[in-house]
């Protein structure tokens, strides 16, 4: 590795911290509770990332992380930082630094998502590990800046890793564990850690941190299962014939193979995700006849409709989904199993979330694609709780009836 | 990376591609004062290249990769089009990501090199057509300059989009009927050479490539300048003779008729004075170590 660091375990860096081990960061490090705003988290979780550079353009509600990364490349924790002129060109700067072997990282939201796009599959087709941290918001028009996690089902299929973070606890974990998983050469991916924008951007929560002292080992482009673009090694001829354009068997089975390989990435990233994330889903009395599943801070408001259930007599359990690509098959097939009724409470108009599950479970008609509420529109428990005594009552009927 | 990195495995040099081992043999990396001639001297850092027959863009291509002060540690940036068939054969690393985020990629790939190699420069070059440049990538053209960032952007001009099959572009001439303008195009041939000044770059050229002394020198003085001082900006004619009618042996007189004194392509300098000192500089210093190399009067054939 060129540069004037000694970048080995153990090692210093200039603003004296400690490079340890990614699972004793995760794991064992002594940890202190702090009350923060989840964009306060994103500027704590990047300070002990060792990130090269980062780039920041302003949108609702990502603007205050971006800006906060750049007050970290003021105090030198990160190499570089500047402004972008807009999404599509910032992420085309993170892809040319992941190009040039630097660990990246972006923030965006919503509408910025959604003009980057062409970015993200050519991320996961160059094989660059950028971390984005997706805080979702509605995609226009009309203009709109509340929390909707549509966004999130446009990027299912780029061939990017997408974890979907509750708390800002676990969005400072998945921002450290995210660049781990995504930097292995076995996978080598971009990937998104999404949070629900203000739900977790804006609110405060008790965060349990690890020291400021310590950090992630720097990314070695050198483990990258495609060449480093800096001429440091010979670089190849890589075809006598460029594919591009090229309408023969040989172009075609190319492209094909390398999209079959960008996903067989994907799924060795299952491994590492199960052992970081501690699991690829959460269940709670997963047992239960009705069972909330979803991910986000649905989720939490699942939480509290079980509780309002629960006063009634009525036993939920809870399904939680932390890894979304990977996507947690096995796991939604065995915990749901027994279930009667499966609801799928989201924060978007199309219950992309329910069609994910419909089409990884056997026995389908147990999911009920709801409540889902857009625009920003709050989910009070309520509704989840009646939507859930609706269903049961109508189903009831049915076998009556039926 | 120095020419010694670039070595082949001894049990597999039979099956490596011949022009591979005479890459390995005679490549020009290193070499002091490469240039154009070298070109069927020594080996090229393009081998064959999937162009028309005659195509101007191609031996535009092969001047430029000659006249590269540093090409062992040169990363280029492409972008979709005509260009992006020919980077595959280029033995230096180059990008192709997307269609018009060429500086983009450009300025994040730039400030990781000088990150990572904080010691060494690391040249960075941008080449991509005039679709690429000034149409769909503009935004990103000019904000790379008004960042000054420290690159080389290279817009092979051939007046439109010739890749997808001739339609208009932004440096099209007015009233010129193409594909996408069945009425001729209804604006003037943008000013980039002007806007490129404006916006900031240190050095901008516009010539064609009927002189290869002369883009040996633009090429040289763009790529130091930028490494030094600022971005700068070249735009070459590379005429598309399959849109225009033309025949495989009629694109270098194509050229010629292009660079007349009052003709669009009239060979033109923007250089700032920061600039022009930094060259004036390094003459000097070149006439300077030249002297003293004649004074310690080494035997020839020695280097």
């Amino acid at each position: 590795m060129a540069g004037n660091n000694n970048r080995s375990i153990g090692a210093v860096n200039k603003k004296g911290q400690k490079i340890v081990e990614p699972e004793y960061l995760f794991f064992e490090a002594p940890r202190q509770e702090f009350f923060m705003t989840g964009s306060e988290i994103v500027k704590e979780a990047i300070r002990r990332a060792s990130v090269d550079i980062s780039v920041a353009y302003p949108i609702t509600p990502q603007s205050e992380a971006a800006a906060l990364v750049g007050e970290l490349w003021t105090e030198g924790y990160v190499g570089d930082y500047f402004r972008g002129e807009n999404e599509f060109a910032v992420m085309s700067q993170c892809a040319g630094a992941s190009f040039g072997g630097a660990r990246v990282f972006t923030t965006t939201s919503g509408p910025g998502t959604l003009r980057a796009f062409e970015n993200f599959p050519m991320w996961s087709g160059a094989r660059l590990p950028i971390l984005i941290n997706v805080m979702v918001r509605g995609v226009n028009s009309p203009l709109n800046i509340q929390p909707d996690t549509l966004e999130m089902a446009f990027l299912l299929d780029t061939g990017m890793l997408i974890w979907h973070a509750e708390t800002a606890q676990e969005l400072f974990d998945m921002l450290l564990k995210g660049f781990i998983v995504a930097e292995q050469p076995d996978v080598h991916l971009p990937i998104a850690v999404c949070i629900d924008g203000f739900f977790v951007s804006h609110t405060k929560e008790m965060v349990s941190l690890t020291g400021t002292d310590i950090c992630l080992p720097h990314y070695d482009p050198y483990r990258s299962p495609v060449p480093c673009m800096d001429m440091e090694a010979p670089p190849m001829r890589m075809m006598r014939d460029p594919f591009v354009m090229k309408s023969n068997y040989i172009s075609y089975a190319t492209h094909a193979s390398w999209q079959q390989e960008v996903r067989g990435a994907v799924e060795r990233a299952r491994k590492y995700s199960v052992r970081y994330l501690g699991g690829m889903i959460e269940e709670e009395n997963s047992d239960a006849d009705i069972l909330i599943v979803s991910s986000g801070t649905a989720v939490a408001q699942g939480r509290e409709a079980v509780r309002l259930l629960a006063e009634e007599g009525i036993k939920v359990g809870i399904v939680r989904i932390k890894s979304i690509r990977p996507f947690p098959t096995e796991e939604l097939r065995q915990a749901t199993k027994n279930a009667r009724l499966i609801f799928v409470p989201e924060f978007n108009v199309s219950g992309w979330m329910a069609r994910e599950i419909k089409s990884t479970i056997d026995r389908n008609h147990r999911v009920i694609a709801g409540p889902h509420v857009a625009g920003g529109m709050t989910m009070p428990p309520e509704i989840i709780a009646e939507e859930i005594k609706k269903v049961m009552h109508l189903r009831k009927k049915e076998l009556v009836h039926g | 990376m120095g020419k010694n990195n670039l070595k082949i495995c001894s049990d597999l040099e039979d099956i490596m591609p011949p022009e591979y081992r005479e890459l390995v043999a005679s490549a020009t990396y290193g070499k002091e004062n490469r240039g154009w001639k070298d070109i069927g001297s020594a080996k090229e850092l393009i081998e064959e290249h999937s162009l028309c027959a005659g195509c101007p863009e191609a031996i535009a291509f092969r001047y430029v990769l000659a006249s590269l002060p540093n090409p062992e540690d040169t990363v280029m940036v492409g972008s979709t089009g005509c260009t992006s068939l020919v980077f595959p054969h280029v033995a230096v690393h180059n990008i192709h990501s997307l269609f018009g985020n060429q500086n983009a990629v450009a300025s994040g790939l730039k400030r990781a090199l000088k990150l990572r190699f904080p010691d060494r420069e690391k040249d960075v070059v941008v080449l991509a057509g005039d679709g690429a440049t000034v149409d769909i990538g503009l935004d990103m053209t000019l904000q790379a300059w008004f960042r000054q960032e420290k690159f080389t952007t290279i817009c092979f001009d051939n007046e439109l989009y010739a890749n997808t099959g001739g339609q208009e572009s932004g440096l099209t001439q007015k009233g010129f009927v193409m594909k996408m303008a069945p009425q001729g195009k209804q604006f003037n041939k943008v000013r980039m050479p002007e806007i490129a000044r404006e916006s900031g770059c240190a050095y901008v050229a516009i010539l064609t490539v009927s002189k290869p002394n002369l883009v040996e020198r633009v090429l040289k003085n763009a790529v130091l300048i930028a490494r030094t001082i600022g971005p700068t900006y070249i735009q070459i004619y590379t005429p598309c003779i399959l849109e225009i009618g033309k025949q495989s042996m009629e694109g270098l007189q194509e050229m010629r008729d292009a660079e007349g004194p009052n003709d669009r392509f009239a060979f033109r300098e923007f250089i700032t004075d920061e600039a022009k000192a930094f060259l004036a500089d390094m003459d000097e210093k070149k006439k300077a170590a030249a002297a003293a190399k004649i004074g310690t009067a080494a035997p020839a054939g020695v280097k």
